[in-house]
């Protein structure tokens, strides 16, 4: 096959697949959980497929770009705008782990959601449409199409399926507030993207917003640091960062399970892509000026974030504000920029998708069999299922980053990789590392740990249930034991995206092995 | 025979996984075999390994097996490799030795509890990161197996877990224990800038190829590595969890808090004594803790009322005699130290853990006493064990603590040694008022109290019982008598003269604790509980029972503050941005821009007009 068709159809199957869950639901109620599986479970087969025939171990970032592989068509020449999608390691990496948490989500589905559901699978897989269409896209229109595409489906999946708390905002309050963050600070990317295809237009007198030809664009310092700063800030709120975190655990509180697992599973995982791919990558010399402002912040949101989480009542929201903390991580590693860092935070990318994915899960199954997410009605859960509480354990103790999970090697790598670039703020983020313990140990007491509250045995996990929790597992001690097929795949592009951020100069490249 | 190696860990890696899968379904007779099995067949294979090794010893002192490359990223390869020598074979023996006889009497102790299988689960998890810890040839595996360690610890201590008291000491534990833990990160971080290696013996030629004696980066990595150690081995000041980890089974307090766990840290600095040999004063700085801990720990011994606090201080005060030896360079006295205190510590908490089960889950040492003819094995242990910890001679503490305090005085520490004499004296008189009082005299239990506890007391029975206690009392008296051939790894050990008299002090004032005990204790012990009740008396037992003050330290410091904090933001202080300016903001500006709708043509007409005005001036004046 050739390889920049995958691509095309990496991005087709998921929208066509998502209308025909929509379509299939007037045949049969539960047919689209079956049609949103197969075409998840496709998406994965080949994500796994770009990855077992293509070679990664090459990148070139700048002029010469090469990617692994590419397809590009005429889109709307007058603008110089196309239809661009291309692939290296780092994109292939969250590409699998969408598709990966595309099949969990549907499963964590499966039982929850009968209520128009074909409506449903069609958000969650247009979702899944444009998280796919950003990490594929190297047009910056093509990519801003993409990156407002994931917030519609995402907003209904909220708005429509939502939860309401007792006691809380209403899950329409919490969808508005969603998308108002994220579509204000995506209004500052749009500004930012024309901004530069205006400088670019006017040094060269091409008009394109291609990737490539716009990746070291001559322009001023000033210049170059407004744009820069329009890319940074939406990238900052979808992260997000603290003091724009706070949609991220309204949204979690009141989305449905599946909608969890996607937001902090993989649209977190867009903007620290951004960030890679956009701020640093295009912008080495202003993002090298606000470095220590941003890794500061990042130590912030890491200690802000566990102080937060440690002291919620709803188990969801904690998980939510768990997220908040280990993306301050990512911002820590993407500023430092060296490629141990980046190498960490491509690691930290996957594990965290994982291990969020499985403590959402886990409350979604504990909410359907208790009826509650709040902390002060459980207690002692323990001796009331066989296997819901070690896995719980498990992921909790993968969040607090104990090695031989995932977690451990990002979160190592980035502080490593950190501290050979700001000893100091290495040290203040190492903090995190003891304020991760407080939140996940509180979490384990307070929910399985105690005197139980009722006695009695809860219906335990069913198969399909452990199959999902049991396959995150495994990759979550793959990623933790041996991480390095994924740390190789990603290697030639973060090597040369730390070269381009440290140096300042384009990366011209050399093969990493 | 060497390649066999991985298999130590393997076994009880099985074993822990096989239980964690099996989740209550299978028997406890089932779960003996796996669990006692998985631990038994390391014990086996470390034997044959170590014949091996002691017959034929490789080239260069050391065997060294590579499993496979752990990350590989740029200037950064740690390696899962194993590296068996002179130094890690001790160690993996008494993990697996003195933990199989551990896990033996588990199986007599935790016989009917819920959660039997679990247990042996965490026990054999536990045994394997002890053993990636002690077998690992790379700081970062070291590591790997030292989290594991904290994690299992806290799994072990809050095994009952229905008990809220019990979850508070095992975060406790963890938690304190990985405040050191990240001293110890960061100074893999800075050993990686500067050495850009942790594998260990490359890391310490590095190491000694760059940085001259006494270097400040050298300093800085090796107090950071000391972080570490006195975390997990509880010394001073990240102490405090220790006595609270108590709140675990018997078992577990004679495996992690004796035997294994809290010796880590002693392991790592004696690992990477080349790095401490470059800094006098981080040398310095681990003899002043180990001092200062042992000191504290001993007072602190004194004034407890829970048997197995009195083991814990006294574990602590140990590991202090340790880290001491290790500050004066007595290398191979500290490990020497942690064989034989393996032995006898392990044999005091099993035979603690047989007084508890006896006495109906009694631990307070006021409602023992008298026991010497109840439980005969139980005394016998509890006398081999105490000689041990008081080094009474010829049992195994004598030879190994009378080398500390030896080397300590002839490598020109005279105030350490002073201490350590001290602490001898100190060691002597808890140890001797724990027996007298739970031994001698009258039984004071003889009523169950409102728990339950206490009451009539029951004989133990069962060879799981007897076995281990049996093994371990011979292994204390006659345990020292085996020297450890550590000369290939570790040091020499400082050379010289003590006067006679000196020589002998440690014994008499051993004898002298021993002796003083029973008058104060036993005799006039109304008395002596008078006067510590009152005034002065009481303000000082009070400090000693509750740990110098410590708790108090670190909760005001640390605990409180994080409190605030969560309390401060549980609403998202953070969230005003959201409240005030979005909200609000866009509510009123809504409004604002409503109020133009109104209905009115003229008002329509005239902003139609006003804006082609604008356009037009705009176009004009552009």
């Amino acid at each position: 096959m050739d390889s920049g068709i995958l691509l095309v159809i990496l991005l087709a199957v998921p929208f066509v697949g998502g209308l025909l869950c929509w379509l299939v639901e007037r045949i049969d109620k539960n047919l689209p959980r079956w049609v949103g599986l197969l075409t998840m479970l496709t998406v994965l087969g080949l994500a796994l497929y770009a990855w077992a025939t293509g070679d990664y171990s090459l990148t070139l970032l700048g002029p010469e770009h090469k990617w692994v592989s590419e397809f590009q068509a005429a889109w709307i020449p007058r603008f110089g705008i196309s239809f661009h999608l291309a692939l290296d390691g780092l994109s292939l990496l969250l590409t699998l782990l969408t598709g990966l948490l595309g099949v969990m989500a549907v499963a964590c589905s499966w039982k929850e959601i009968f209520h128009r559901s074909g409506f449903f699978y069609m958000n969650l897989m247009w979702n899944f449409f444009g998280v796919i269409g950003v990490f594929l896209a190297v047009d910056l229109f093509l990519f801003f199409f993409f990156w407002e595409m994931m917030l519609v489906p995402m907003f209904f999946l909220i708005a429509l399926w939502g939860h309401d708390i007792p006691h809380g905002p209403n899950r329409l309050y919490a969808a508005i507030k969603y998308f108002m963050f994220t579509q204000a600070s995506g209004l500052l990317m749009l500004i930012a993207i024309l901004a530069l295809v205006f400088v670019h237009y006017q040094s060269t007198g091409v008009l394109t917003f291609d990737y490539d030809a716009l990746l070291g664009t001559a322009m001023s310092s000033t210049v170059e640091f407004w744009i820069m700063l329009g890319f940074f800030f939406a990238f900052l709120v979808k992260l997000p960062s603290v003091p724009f975190h706070t949609w991220l655990p309204d949204a979690h509180g009141q989305a449905p399970t599946a909608g969890s697992v996607d937001l902090a599973g993989v649209m977190l995982k867009t903007a620290a892509y951004g960030f890679i791919r956009y701020g640093i990558a295009m912008f080495p010399e202003a993002s090298a000026q606000i470095a220590p402002y941003a890794m500061w912040l990042g130590v912030f949101s890491i200690l802000w974030g566990a102080a937060l989480s440690f002291a919620q009542n709803d188990m969801k929201r904690l998980v939510a504000y768990m997220s908040v903390s280990h993306m301050g991580f990512i911002l820590v590693g993407v500023y430092a920029g060296t490629a141990q860092a980046l190498q960490g935070v491509m690691i930290t990318m996957l594990s965290h998708g994982i291990s969020s994915a499985g403590l959402f899960i886990l409350t979604g199954e504990i909410y359907e069999r208790l009826h509650t997410r709040d902390f002060r009605n459980m207690g002692g859960l323990w001796g009331r299922f066989p296997y819901l509480p070690p896995i719980a354990l498990f992921f909790a103790m993968a969040s607090l980053g104990l090695p031989g999970m995932g977690n451990f090697v990002g979160e190592f790598l980035i502080l490593l990789g950190t501290f050979k670039a700001d000893p100091a703020v290495a040290v203040g983020a190492s903090l995190g590392l003891i304020t991760a313990i407080c939140y996940a140990l509180i979490y384990l007491q307070r929910a399985y740990y105690g005197p139980p509250q009722q006695t009695g045995k809860l219906l335990d996990l069913n198969r399909r249930e452990l199959a999902t929790l049991a396959t995150l597992m495994a990759v979550l001690l793959w990623l933790g034991i041996h991480p390095n097929e994924f740390l190789h795949t990603s290697a030639a592009t973060m090597e040369a995206t730390s070269h381009v951020y440290l140096q300042g100069s384009a990366y011209t490249g050399v093969a990493t092995r | 025979m060497l390649d066999l190696l991985f298999l130590v860990f393997l076994f009880p890696l099985l074993g822990f996984f096989v239980l964690a899968v099996s989740r209550g379904h299978i028997s406890e007779r089932t779960t003996n075999v796996i669990g006692i099995g998985a631990v038994g067949l390391a014990a086996l294979t470390t034997a044959l390994v170590g014949y091996t090794f002691l017959t034929t010893i490789p080239t260069g002192g050391a065997y060294t097996q590579l499993l496979w490359q752990w990350m590989d990223v740029p200037g950064f390869h740690p390696e899962f490799a194993l590296r068996l020598d002179a130094l890690s074979l001790v160690m993996i023996s008494v993990v697996t030795g003195v933990g199989f006889l551990i896990v033996l009497f588990s199986a007599w102790y935790m016989h009917g509890e819920e959660g039997y299988s679990r247990f042996f689960a965490y026990m054999n998890l536990f045994i394997t990161s002890m053993l990636f810890l002690v077998l690992a040839d790379d700081l970062l595996f070291v590591y790997f197996g030292w989290e594991g360690v904290g994690l299992c610890s806290y799994l072990l201590i809050g095994f009952l877990y229905k008990d809220a008291e019990n979850g508070s000491a095992a975060r406790k534990a963890f938690l304190v224990t990985r405040i050191g833990d990240v001293a110890f990160a960061i100074g893999m971080w800075l050993l990686v800038k500067e050495l850009g290696t942790l594998n260990i013996q490359d890391m310490v030629a590095a190491a000694h190829e760059h940085w001259a004696v006494g270097s400040g980066v050298a300093t800085a990595a090796a107090l950071l590595l000391l972080g570490g150690a006195c975390g997990k081995s509880a010394q001073f000041p990240l102490q405090t969890w220790l006595p609270d980890a108590m709140a675990g089974p018997t078992p577990v307090s004679a495996l992690l808090h004796a035997a294994t766990m809290v010796i880590a840290g002693v392991y790592l600095i004696a690992r990477t004594h080349g790095l401490f040999l470059l800094s006098p004063v981080a040398m310095q700085t681990v003899a002043v803790i180990g001092a200062t801990t042992l000191l504290i720990a001993g007072l602190c011994a004194l004034a407890q009322t829970d048997i197995k606090r009195v083991l814990a201080y006294s574990t602590m005060s140990q590991i202090g005699y340790m880290f001491l030896a290790l500050g004066v360079g007595a290398w191979g006295g500290a490990i020497f130290h942690v064989m034989t205190h393996a032995f006898f510590k392990a044999l005091l908490f099993l035979a603690s853990g047989s007084v508890i089960l006896a006495c109906h889950h009694e631990q307070q040492m006021a409602r023992m006493g008298g026991l010497r003819k109840k439980l005969p094995l139980t005394f016998w242990s509890f006398v081999a064990g105490g000689a041990a910890l008081a080094a009474i001679p010829p049992s195994a503490g004598f030879f190994s603590k009378d080398a500390i305090i030896h080397l300590s005085y002839v490598s020109g520490h005279h105030g350490l040694w002073l201490c350590a004499i001290f602490g001898a004296f100190l060691t002597a008189l808890y140890t001797a008022r724990m027996i007298y009082l739970t031994f001698f005299g009258e039984y004071r239990g003889t009523t169950p109290d409102a728990h339950g506890h206490g009451g009539e007391v029951h004989r133990p029975t069962g060879l799981a019982h007897h076995i281990p206690l049996t093994v371990l009392i011979i292994a204390s008296v006659v345990g020292g008598f085996w020297g450890l051939k550590l000369i290939d790894v570790l040091p020499a050990a400082p050379s010289g003269e003590q006067p006679m008299w000196l020589e002998a002090l440690p014994l008499i004032v051993s004898f002298a604790g021993i002796a003083i005990a029973w008058p104060l204790f036993m005799t006039f012990g109304k008395t002596t509980e008078r006067l510590t009740h009152h005034g002065f008396g009481n303000a000082i037992r009070t400090l000693w029972l509750h740990a110098m003050g410590f708790d108090w330290l670190w909760d005001r410091l640390l605990v409180k503050p994080w409190y605030w904090a969560a309390r401060f933001g549980r609403r998202d202080a953070t969230d005003i941005f959201g409240r005030a300016v979005l909200e609000t903001g866009f509510t009123h500006a809504n409004q604002l821009i409503a109020l133009t709708q109104n209905g009115r043509v003229r008002w329509y007409a005239a902003s139609i007009g006003l804006g082609a005005v604008l356009i037009l001036a705009a176009v004009i004046y552009s």
